[in-house]
């Protein structure tokens, strides 16, 4: 029984990692019904950012952390006014938009490639390895942390977007843009700001992720971006609470799986619920029937 | 032509991709008119509202409105200028409840007494929606709705409200209500553009009113005028 609720808190751990990831995809679609395929390189980038700070440029975490944090924000607002903006409010097809991205994946997959070279680079994790005694159980503490960082996040969130100004807009623009617009909304910025916020969760999700596999090089982002997308899905694209719990879902079963001894089934594990879901309710645990609007 | 004119359109060309759907239409409307636009479907009723509220770009000609140029203006910045649009089929946002709507109808004021004002007149002649106010928009009825979309529209403070349809789907008792409710609109001073299918209601309570066909202004008067036209009345009045 402890094994299984250490399992399950090391599934947590992961899965919040991947609802991290998978808010900034739900996002971002609920509002432009764009799938950001470069969003998995933001983790990438938001990695080698912490390593410059801490590894080269020799800062210190409590300088590291929020300076990696900004620099991915803006970096996610930069890419948003000059590869997808124009295109948003010409109103191109959503292919289009697609292929962008995937067009901005390989772009900043080949510059981290040109700067840091191929070869992955070690990354001095900052919290030790060690277990803490928890109810009679002795869970890591990098699971932990990162669990109750993600609850945090995902918390706030979630309360910005349900009372906040800037956040009431976000889900008016998500729901209805021209309905929006109407309202004197420049959903043009809200967009910039979707993308800022999703690109800050990923770096966070970044950090954490690679205090347990301190491994990082220029394509790693694809994997993590890709199981995140799949919760994204499983959760109902669009929806925050649905990333949320998909990623969740996705770390446990994933998690699971490894503690049966069929870890080199978890990816298997993982796709394989995206179809079962894809088959039985296309639009995710909590998408909502899609409507089409006038 | 003189300076007061609240919102003036010249020779007005809007194409949707390569239909030429305005074909060089002129209008305006005065402080504190009801102006109604009729037309059969396709007319362009909408296209012109869309492309006042810049919701869609115009090919040729201007748009001013209280002295403004609007033709090349982003949508978001037409309504901080005074102008709401409630648009064809209500579109609440149905996911958020009723205050919220009417919250984001305000979304550009920053004056916080005067919006708790306007809400608790809104609250006041709308009863229904202040019972409903923490319901989501999308379990509301359909008189409910665009009395909301109204309402939501009221709460930007504008000068002038551009209506499309207000009255399609609903019953004949919730068409006088609504109707009732744009006149209470116009008489708190702001000035009213209708589209109507309802052509008889729309000419019995607008000032002046244009008919449009396939893109072209055909006639326009006083409404009254209009009412015991008898081209008006074999095209839109039922004989």
């Amino acid at each position: 029984m402890d094994i299984f609720i250490l399992q399950l808190i090391n599934g947590l751990s992961l899965g919040s990692i991947y609802a991290l990831v998978a808010l900034g995809y739900s996002m971002v679609y609920g509002i432009v019904k764009l799938i950001n395929f470069a969003h998995g390189d933001i983790i990438m980038v938001s990695c080698f950012t912490m390593y410059t700070a801490m590894e080269i440029a020799g800062l210190p975490l409590l300088v590291s952390i929020p300076l990696t944090l900004i620099l991915t924000a803006v970096l996610g607002i930069i890419i948003e006014k000059l590869a997808y903006d124009r295109l948003i409010s010409k109103g191109v097809e959503r292919i289009s938009l697609l292929i962008t991205a995937i067009g901005v994946s390989i772009f900043l997959q080949s510059t981290f490639q040109l700067i840091f070279k191929a070869d992955s680079l070690r990354y001095q994790a900052f919290l030790p390895s060690k277990t803490i005694s928890l109810f009679g159980i002795e869970p890591s503490l990098k699971s932990v942390v990162t669990i109750i960082v993600s609850l945090v996040l995902m918390l706030a969130l979630t309360l910005f977007v349900k009372l906040t100004k800037v956040g009431k807009a976000m889900r008016a623009a998500s729901e209805d843009a021209s309905a929006a617009k109407l309202m004197g909304i420049n959903t043009s910025n809200v967009v910039a700001f979707t993308f800022a916020i999703g690109s800050l969760l990923a770096a966070v999700a970044g950090i954490l992720y690679f205090e347990s596999y301190p491994r990082i090089e220029p394509y790693m982002g694809g994997m993590l971006g890709l199981k995140a997308f799949v919760a994204a899905v499983i959760g109902g694209i669009g929806s925050i609470p649905g990333a949320m719990a998909g990623g969740l879902i996705l770390g446990v079963a994933e998690a699971m799986t490894v503690s049966i001894g069929l870890s080199s089934y978890s990816d298997a594990v993982v796709f394989g619920i995206l179809i079962i879901m894809l088959v039985l309710k296309p639009s995710g645990l909590f998408g909502k029937n899609i409507r089409e609007k006038v | 032509m003189s300076a007061e004119k609240m919102l003036s359109v010249k020779d007005l060309h809007v194409y949707y991709g390569q239909i030429h759907a305005i074909k060089g239409i002129d209008f305006e409307v005065e402080q504190n008119e009801i102006v109604t636009l009729i037309g059969a479907n396709g007319a362009g009723k909408t296209t012109i509202l869309h492309t006042i509220s810049g919701l869609i770009p115009a090919k040729e000609g201007e748009i001013k409105f209280c002295g403004n140029n609007l033709t090349a203006m982003a949508a978001h910045n037409v309504t901080k200028l005074g102008l709401s649009h409630v648009p064809e089929g209500r579109h609440v946002f149905s996911e958020m409840t009723v205050l919220e709507n009417l919250e984001m109808g305000a979304y550009t004021r920053k004056d916080r007494s005067k919006i708790s004002e306007d809400l608790d007149f809104i609250f006041t002649r709308l009863p229904r929606l202040k019972e409903r106010r923490k319901q989501n928009a999308g379990t509301l009825s359909g008189g409910e709705q665009q009395m909301l979309a109204i309402g939501r529209a009221y709460m930007a403070k504008p000068k002038m409200m551009l209506l499309d349809e207000p009255t399609m789907g609903l019953s004949p008792l919730l068409v006088g209500e609504i109707f009732e409710i744009i006149k209470l609109v116009n008489q708190m001073g702001v000035t009213i553009l209708l589209v109507e299918q309802n052509a008889k209601l729309a000419l019995e309570i607008s000032n002046r009113a244009y008919v449009l066909e396939t893109g072209r202004m055909v006639m326009n008067g006083l409404s009254k005028d209009l009412l015991n036209d008898e081209r008006v009345k074999d095209a839109y009045l039922g004989g």
